[in-house]
């Protein structure tokens, strides 16, 4: 299948169109050589006959209609792969970017993946300590997870999942290998060094695979960045028998990618001009996490995106949470009050947590308490509602209670060091100190046999200095 | 020779140019993988087709097959306990044939074909069969007696019956001729094109109501047997959590679990917890009374789209022998999108948010095909409808939602604040509603207490009241309110943490039989008959907050197992006590 056309029918932004091509198959790769001996990679996006859409990764800029040669592969888009690409640091669509050469493939395999049978899944059930209280105690993270972090632009969701990879690798067992794949979508180019530096203070950058694709580098390929790098993960994970933490970063920028690509494409737009299938597109990346039968490794994703406007509703977080199991929120408010790590515990959820908790995971009062500290927390937002409207001195006892509860708790139990590792046993205690500053009576979730066990006004004492 | 081929591509619309040999929404085989597919659309120049796998690879030139026959599932023994894709083919098979990754163009039979079935005959020959009526009957399962029907569709006489004994699926077990002479074989099982509802003798009212054992469900917002109910809440508010509870405790006999464009993950925890689980009625797995398909989110769009139709069919098919069938659809809004994303491929023109305009009518067809009847083998079976949606932007006023509250007679909406506060279900009392409980009264004096509806209409009378008083306590702060209405405030907050909030985790909790819903009614009401007659008499309602008898109500739901009702005579003892103590 070495034939190849000569020119090219029309070009549209980052389409190409080619006609009289017999033998074309859909999602086929195709290589466009330039006159001055340059080539780009492109894809098969649709098929009218003998006439081919072509989408172009590296842009079309400097493409005529005379001056290409396009020769087609005969095959999807393939990831070369073996155990070498630990440590290597590959462009986004998975070429190397390090200067140290190709690699030599174990195996080639379709970066579109295959979906997973839902009857060869194992449910997810180990817990990962990442160390941070809010995490650990009420957005549990689980192995095999997809736990998205929703941002804004100018919070510190870098440092949180760089401080989330390097506490969560410490707390991996023995004999069980851990890496890192951590593709870069449409960054700066310093946060993806910060994430590179980071990863080298940690000594981990032999077990980190970096797909780079970053905010000058062009669009389309931002669609294979993370179809590659989960590829890799697939492969290390299920095949290698490693367990995998992911990062994928930014989230919104491969939505607008998409979003760019479509409307060239002259597809109908749904919501806020985002394609109508944004979120089987979406959930085509997040669900390649889990745990698989006859495989020991995992995957688990930790997607960030930054919505825009700092708007939940918007179609990216939207989707991504009707995909993903569970979120957590940033949110600015704390971050401006010098909380770290500024988490919105409200709004944040983790799906798995329930059957990832309790007696042989973390402790048997885990569920208990960080229920109670939900239920808490909305009754210490109502407080403040009131406050703001009536003025503090004005409320009950038991509301100005709970306006202490709520002081201590962003003081105490969310605010931690950037290097601080927490222990499960601490983050419980700390809950449970945090939960004497109320009267007993108010803690209804919690039932009487662990409220005798546990509950102790003198408990709250430390938080009065 | 077949000279249909492939004319252009676009994700998973192929179309065929210059062909007469397709009819509308025909089954088709597509490419040299032989990939499924449905024809969606004919004109004189192209017909359109979806394809149901992966298009990844297809080239143009490849054949495509007629069958000559509409999308059809199989109806057999073998059905429940089993797992399915949305075309209905059996995925754990799928997993010896590809392994723990779905591959393109497998071709299994959706029955074991090796599995012997103890059949019982119960024609004999000369016996005249309508469509639908019976003959022969085999156990499916521990909870599940299958009963071969004749094809709706067929009619005749019964020439020939094998012995009882055990047969495969494909065996033939008696022969019928029908009107114009031919034989036919029947075998175990039939084929039935999805996209038809199953046709019935007669449609009865509807009476009686689908017991759930969830309180805020069966007591304030109650669901019929044949009945529908939609249930929108943005994510992380419990839809799916809700859906589970409700096929695990619902008193029907066989439930379809569709999850439809969701999490693979769910799917899983179904298959893990319903085996470990037992029906609390028939004390059998409670798989071996459920069916399940699963469409997770990366598989093919166009399967989604018909994953409901194929739920709807099978549950159909258990219907017409005279069984109760509850149907979970999780989340009809994945389906309306992959009817979206479909349309937008063949560039219709768009309505609302870009669905296609024949959204609501899609819905209504759905909707509709659940219905308490008389099926056409005698008996009363039904279907009932529990449709998930979820709103885009948690905003309810997106059309699949609206659509959906024009279709269904039960509305549990699901609130984010409730959920915020870990407040499971997080159905929106003030927002939710039922139109069946009228339907229900007799049902209600008859089997649990003519006082049920009185009681509910109390409740839900201090539940508005409390929402009422709520907006002035959001300006003012509660102090400031005379005491009668801060009890009202202290019963609705018993009502809400002790009746309406349930704990799925719990023992007792996550399943309470009626007479306990009622004498939990009973004593929240007793105790603000008796509080109220305290606070009247002038006295300081803060002295009987003290007493702790509010918490002491409140905890009833873990306190009184669900086999001690006795027990509630104590604790409105406990009531009389604290307030006749404060009044000395």
């Amino acid at each position: 299948m070495s034939l190849q056309f000569i020119g090219l029918k029309e070009i549209n932004g980052p389409l190409v169109v080619l006609d009289h091509v017999p033998q074309a198959s859909y999602e086929e790769m195709v290589e466009i050589v330039l006159e001055n001996g340059t080539t780009r990679m492109g894809r098969i996006v649709e098929i009218l006959g003998e006439k081919v859409v072509i989408q172009v990764f590296e842009g079309t800029k400097g493409i005529s209609l005379q001056n290409t040669r396009t020769r087609l592969t005969g095959k999807p888009m393939e990831l070369p792969l073996s155990r070498e690409i630990l440590g290597r640091v590959f462009n986004g669509a998975g070429r190397p970017l390090d200067g140290l050469g190709e690699i030599y493939p174990e195996k080639y395999a379709d970066i579109n993946g295959k979906p997973i049978n839902p009857v060869s899944r194992i449910y997810p059930r180990n817990y990962i300590r990442t160390g941070i209280s809010s995490i650990d105690a009420m957005t549990t993270l689980i192995r095999g997870q997809k736990l998205p972090i929703f941002s804004e632009s100018g919070l510190s969701h870098n440092k949180l999942a760089v401080q989330i990879v390097r506490q969560a690798q410490i707390a991996e067992e023995q004999g069980q290998e851990f890496a890192v794949v951590f593709a870069a979508m449409g960054v700066q180019n310093d946060v993806a060094d910060y994430f590179r530096s980071k990863f080298e203070e940690s000594g981990a950058l032999q077990r980190v695979v970096m797909f780079l694709n970053l905010s000058n580098d062009p669009i389309v390929e931002r669609i294979l960045t993370p179809r590659c790098a989960l590829t890799a993960a697939e492969y290390l994970a299920f095949e290698q028998n490693m367990h995998i933490l992911v990062i994928l970063t930014d989230m919104t920028s491969y939505a607008e990618a998409l979003r760019e690509f479509s409307s060239s494409k002259g597809e109908i737009p749904g919501r806020k001009g985002f394609p109508g299938y944004l979120y089987s597109d979406l959930a085509s990346l997040y669900e390649r996490a889990g745990v698989i039968e006859n495989a020991t490794g995992s995957v688990t994703q930790i997607p960030i995106l930054t919505m825009p406007n700092g708007d939940i509703t918007h179609p990216i977080p939207d989707l991504t949470a009707y995909i993903t199991e569970g979120q957590i929120v940033l949110d600015r408010t704390l971050d401006q009050m010098g909380i770290y790590p500024p988490v919105s515990v409200l709004p944040s959820l983790s799906r798995l947590m329930k059957d990832g908790i309790g007696e042989g995971y973390t402790r048997a009062d885990h569920a208990a308490v960080s229920n109670q500290l939900f239920a808490c927390c909305a009754r210490v937002s109502d407080a403040r509602a009131l406050a703001s409207v009536i003025g503090e001195e004005e409320l009950s006892a038991v509301d100005k209670k709970y306006m202490e509860f709520g002081k201590a708790f962003e003081r105490y139990f969310l605010t931690q060091g950037k290097d601080e590792d927490r222990s499960i046993e601490y983050t419980l205690d700390l809950g449970w100190d945090l939960l004497c500053i109320l009267p007993r009576e108010e803690l209804s979730r919690i039932d009487t046999e662990l409220l005798d066990r546990f509950y102790d006004p003198k408990r709250a004492e430390r938080f009065k200095k | 020779m077949n000279s249909n081929t492939i004319f252009s591509i676009n994700g998973p619309v192929v179309t065929v140019r210059n062909t007469k040999d397709f009819s509308m929404l025909e089954m088709v085989y597509v490419g040299h993988k032989r990939l499924i597919g449905e024809v969606i659309l004919i004109n004189d120049q192209y017909t359109t087709i979806q394809v149901y796998e992966v298009t990844t690879g297809l080239r143009p030139g490849e054949p495509v097959w007629p069958t000559g026959s509409p999308m059809s599932v199989v109806l057999g023994p073998g059905i429940v306990s089993n797992i399915f894709d949305g075309i209905e083919r059996p995925l754990r098979d799928i997993r010896q044939a590809t392994g723990a990754f779905i591959g393109e163009g497998i071709h299994i039979s959706v029955l074991d074909e090796t599995r012997l079935f103890d059949v019982t005959l119960t024609v004999k020959p000369g016996d005249y069969l309508e469509g639908g009526q019976i003959y022969a009957t085999c156990p499916e399962t521990s909870a599940i007696l299958h009963k071969c029907m004749l094809s709706p569709t067929l009619s005749g006489e019964i020439i020939e019956v094998m012995p009882n004994g055990p047969y495969h699926v494909n065996d033939t077990v008696a022969r019928l001729k029908s009107a114009d002479g031919t034989v036919i074989d029947l075998t175990l099982c039939q084929r039935w094109p999805i996209r038809n509802p199953r046709p019935i003798h007669k449609r009865l009212p509807i009476r009686r109501p689908l017991i759930t054992g969830q309180r805020v469900i069966d007591t304030m917002f109650p669901l019929a047997k044949g009945g529908t109910a939609g249930i929108p809440g943005g994510f992380g508010t419990g839809k799916t959590m809700t859906q589970h509870q409700l096929a695990k405790w619902c008193d029907a006999d066989l439930i379809v679990y569709i999850g439809c464009g969701e999490r693979g993950n769910e799917m899983t925890q179904v298959l893990e917890e319903f085996s470990e689980l037992v029906d609390p009625r028939s004390g059998k797995p409670l798989t071996d009374r459920t069916v399940l398909i699963a469409n997770t989110s990366n598989m093919p769009v166009a399967a989604r789209e018909a994953s409901i139709y194929t739920g709807i069919t099978l549950a159909e098919y258990y219907r017409d022998m005279g069984y109760h069938v509850a149907i979970m659809a999780d989340s009809t809004s994945r389906w309306a999108e992959a009817l979206r994303e479909i349309s937008g491929r063949l560039e219709e023109m768009p309505a609302e948010e870009g669905f296609p305009a024949y959204l609501s009518s899609r819905l209504s067809e759905f909707y509709e095909r659940a219905g308490y009847v008389i099926p056409l083998s005698g008996g009363e079976g039904s279907v009932t409808i529990i449709g998930a949606v979820s709103p885009q932007g948690s905003d309810f006023s997106e059309p699949v939602t609206q659509n959906t509250k024009r279709f269904v007679r039960c509305f549990w909406t699901l609130d984010k604040s409730l959920a915020y506060q870990r407040h499971y279900p997080a159905i929106n009392w003030m927002t939710s509603y039922s139109e069946y409980l009228e339907d229900f009264e007799d049902y209600y004096t008859e089997n649990i207490s003519p006082d049920f509806l009185r009681c509910r209409q109390r409740i839900a009378n201090i539940l508005t009241e409390e929402a009422s008083l709520m907006e002035i306590v959001k300006l003012i702060g509660a102090d400031v309110l005379p005491d009668d209405q801060k009890l009202v405030i202290e019963v609705a907050k018993v009502i809400r943490l002790g009746f309406l909030q349930q704990n799925a985790y719990h023992a007792d909790d996550t399943y309470v039989p009626m007479e306990k819903q009622m004498k939990m009614m009973e004593l929240i009401l007793f105790l603000y008959d008796k509080s109220k007659e305290y606070v009247l008499s002038g006295r300081p309602i803060s002295d009987l907050a003290a007493t702790g008898i509010f918490d002491q109500v409140i905890r009833v739901k873990y306190e009184i197992p669900n086999d001690r009702p006795e027990m509630f005579a104590d604790y409105r003892a406990a009531i009389d006590r604290a307030i006749s103590n404060l009044q000395d």
